[in-house]
């Protein structure tokens, strides 16, 4: 990447999914390989399973921590109906990586509103690229012993499509998660890689 | 050394790094973490306080003793803490006093969305404002300097986007000494604020006024940038990030003080370039500054004054203007239908649920979604409200908020609305929390007595201050370093100040919760009900999830009404998450399921 290239990553999902983490690896892992990086989140209420966004901006400078509506290179999205709800964010041909799982809003039980179908979550991102890959990200997750492990998972998912070395990204995860999930997250980065390999929609 | 840092954590170390040996605070969000990264230092006493009030007057004294000093609160908590703020304006100070308040524009997660810059006018004081974490920390040694060298309190001014965002910091290493004595000088013409005083003050605010402008011609984080002369953008804060991105080209006057504003220094801008606009979020507060000038500045006619502003929003608006090429905006995204908002909620778990469920029945404000059930209801009651987690009990399916304004409001509420005459028709019923309670629940509640009123006040105690992130309080029995302390009693508070009808329940007890609440309300006395439950956020381990039983359950909708983000519903059968169920802790669902189909996950 040069220094007037950038990669603009919107991650989107649930309050408790660990958005937050993902998005302090990444930055990290940008810095240790020598871009400026500059990140924002959402949160505030978001503990209290609201959506939640975290904007991820990589170049040679940034300015701005907020990606335009437009403009964003890669969706990270944790859950389904937060891979729909920003999907007029994309800029066209952008990266959609959609984690195939669904946290329906109170609503939808309540019987007030209605969970979108996979064709029509697929249809909205189709509206701007061709470029969407749904992980089994979840379930992975689960089997792998620990759901939580998610958002590493993910982030293995994204790496595939940036310039930065494994190893720059696994020297991040190992700073950033607690010491005694080290080991089951490194694992889940690499189940992330090779997930998303054979998940192109 | 290079880190990758949030506003907050930047003006810590900033402050750390400066000397600072007291900060105080009240959690609110985006400022929490300012206190948060602080009090990890050791040589610094971080406490929270029980208000904002409290967190200046203990900052001001720390001041007055010679050490450098903060208070950090959001933008409603300057509110607060304005009365000893605006005496600080006069007094001045002895060691550095800053003030970080942290604005919410477009209302994040605060009541009103205001700019609190017009505080650093109000008081006189000067207002330094970062645009990115590397600035919070630059900035820092640089208000205690401006602090003691003329004998004021400094604003430092935030918002939700420079707090809450991460940017590269390079920091120093090394912990500068405070540079004045710990020691108090009697001075009553400077420190006693008696009339006689005041005024002998009062021509010094502003000689001082009339110092800082000058200061602030030379101060090196105002400063030009000449790019194109076609146009110059005035600018400050987290809007000349959004301004440089749209406008990569154009000449730039970036304020890193902007109260009191280099006068010579705009004049010098404005007349270098053919037009100047200034790009600023929320009021036009620079705008109208510049304008007093006599110079010719525009802005606010075309760039929004609500809400947080964004690089898209200021492109939009320029090119409106006129002051951008017209662009070709994608295709709208096209959708069949309208996808299902995600409000916050109560956590599967919360303590609050049981206490809302049995309110929600009382008051007649639930509508099992499983019945066709939509006539319009009386319950005679009405509930005022606070702030804290318990403010999404305003949502569906509870609906048990009828007001929320700010904190410690609630009671006052339900006690004006009686003495207007509302309870000869209706029951009255306030609602607070634990760590509001004490920020400012007691003095209305010493109003009520006082004054005698007849109406019902939930304290929903739930052990923390939840919704910033479980900072401890008063009540905990934890200080801000994590220390044992001695916990200040909700309930002997409550019988202290004389109200004769209190009870303590289990808040994950629906019987003793309806029990209570029902008798408080019938009592027509000035009643008190604490409902006691730890926040299920911090429960250590969650234990025996509940499953619903497919062939006990006849699907009648009841346990959707609890409000339980684990409840969800497969076709018209309702399910429990068994990763979100709190299980043994809570309970509240098998508690209501009017045909035991709730059981926990190892019986079956």
């Amino acid at each position: 990447m040069t220094q007037a290239t950038k990669i603009d990553v919107l991650m989107t999902g649930v309050g408790g999914q660990g958005i937050i983490l993902s998005s302090d690896v990444m930055a990290e892992t940008a810095i240790s390989c020598g871009y400026d990086v500059k990140k924002t989140d959402v949160h505030g209420m978001a503990q209290r399973g609201g959506a939640v966004t975290s904007h991820v901006r990589i170049a040679g400078k940034v300015a701005s921590p907020l990606i335009d509506e437009g403009n964003v290179d890669i969706l990270l999205a944790f859950e389904k109906l937060e891979a729909a709800r920003w999907a007029s964010y994309l800029r066209p041909g952008a990266i959609a990586i959609v984690n195939n799982h669904s946290l329906p809003p109170l609503s939808v039980a309540l019987g007030t509103e209605r969970y979108p179908t996979d064709t029509e979550v697929i249809g909205l991102l189709k509206q701007r690229t061709d470029d969407i890959y749904l992980v089994r990200g979840t379930s992975l997750a689960m089997k792998l012993g620990d759901a939580r492990t998610l958002n590493i998972l993910m982030m293995g998912c994204i790496s595939v499509f940036t310039p930065f070395a494994d190893e720059a990204w696994k020297k991040a995860i190992s700073e950033l998660v607690p010491p005694k999930v080290r080991e089951i997250n490194l694992t889940a980065f690499d189940k992330g890689k090779e997930e998303v390999r054979n998940a192109r929609v | 050394m290079i880190r990758l840092l949030s506003g907050n954590e930047a003006f810590a170390l900033g402050a750390y790094h400066a000397g600072v040996a007291v900060a105080t605070a009240y959690p609110g969000t985006p400022s929490s973490e300012i206190l948060e990264s602080v009090a990890r230092f050791p040589q610094v006493y971080a406490e929270w306080s029980t208000n904002e009030k409290v967190a200046m007057e203990v900052a001001l004294g720390a001041s007055y003793a010679g050490a450098r000093a903060m208070a950090s609160m959001k933008q409603v908590g300057l509110n607060v803490a304005s009365d000893p703020f605006m005496a600080a304006a006069t007094t001045g100070i002895n060691g550095g006093l800053v003030v970080i308040c942290a604005d919410d524009p477009g209302i994040h997660s605060s009541q009103c969305e205001q700019d609190n810059r017009h505080f650093a006018r109000l008081a006189k004081v000067p207002m330094l404002e970062p645009s990115d974490s590397q600035e919070a920390y630059d900035l820092m040694p640089l208000a205690f300097e401006i602090s003691e060298r003329f004998d004021t309190p400094v604003l430092a001014r935030s918002t939700t986007r420079i707090s809450h965002s991460k940017s590269i910091v390079k920091a120093g290493d090394n912990r500068r000494a405070s540079p004045r004595p710990i020691a108090f000088e009697r001075n009553p013409e400077k420190y006693v604020m008696l009339p006689t005083s005041a005024r002998l003050r009062r021509p010094l605010i502003e000689e001082r006024l009339v110092k800082l402008a000058n200061h602030s011609e030379t101060f090196p984080y105002n400063r030009i940038e000449w790019g194109d002369r076609n146009l110059g953008i005035v600018s400050s804060g987290i809007a000349y990030q959004y301004a440089r991105e749209v406008f990569p080209k154009a000449s730039f006057l970036k304020l890193g003080m902007t109260y009191p504003l280099p006068a010579r220094m705009i004049g010098e801008f404005a007349a270098g370039v053919d037009r100047i606009i200034v790009i600023e979020e929320l009021d036009p507060f620079l705008e109208e500054s510049i304008l007093a000038l006599g110079i010719k500045v525009t802005g606010k006619d075309f760039i929004p004054r609500i809400g947080e502003l964004n690089p898209g929003i200021i492109a939009e608006s320029c090119r409106r203007a006129g002051l951008l090429p017209k662009a070709t905006p994608l295709p709208p995204i096209k959708t069949a239908s309208r996808l299902p908002a995600r409000p916050p909620l109560l956590c599967a778990g919360c303590p609050h649920t049981a206490p809302f469920f049995v309110l929600s029945s009382i008051a007649k404000r639930s509508r099992n979604p499983k019945t066709k059930d939509t006539a319009p209801r009386e319950s005679g009651l009405v509930i005022t409200g606070d702030i804290g987690c318990y403010t999404l009990g305003a949502y569906p399916p509870w609906n048990v908020m009828d007001t929320t304004t700010c904190m410690g409001a609630g009671i006052g509420e339900a006690l004006g609305m009686e003495k207007a005459g509302l309870a000869d028709g209706k029951k009255l019923v306030a609602l607070i929390g634990d760590s509001t309670f004490i920020h400012s629940g007691i003095t209305p509640l010493v109003d009520a007595v006082y004054n005698q009123g007849h109406f019902t006040i939930i304290i929903l105690d739930n052990g923390t201050t939840a919704m910033t992130g479980h900072q401890p309080h008063p009540g905990t029995g934890t200080s801000a370093k994590g220390e044992p302390t001695q916990a200040v009693d909700i309930e002997s508070i409550v019988r202290a100040i004389g109200v004769r009808n209190v009870t303590v329940v289990k808040a994950f007890d629906v019987k003793e919760v309806r029990g209570a609440i029902r008798a408080a309300i019938d009592s027509n006395q000035l009643s008190v009900i604490i409902t006691r439950g730890g926040c299920s956020v911090r429960l250590p381990k969650r234990t025996g999830p509940r499953v619903i039983d497919a062939a006990k359950c006849n699907q009648c909708g009841v346990c959707l009404t609890v409000g339980c983000p684990a409840i969800q519903t497969a076709g018209d059968q309702p399910l429990i998450d068994a990763t979100m169920c709190a299980g043994d802790a809570c309970t509240v669902c098998q508690q209501i399921c009017p045909h035991q189909a709730i059981a926990p996950s190892n019986s079956q």
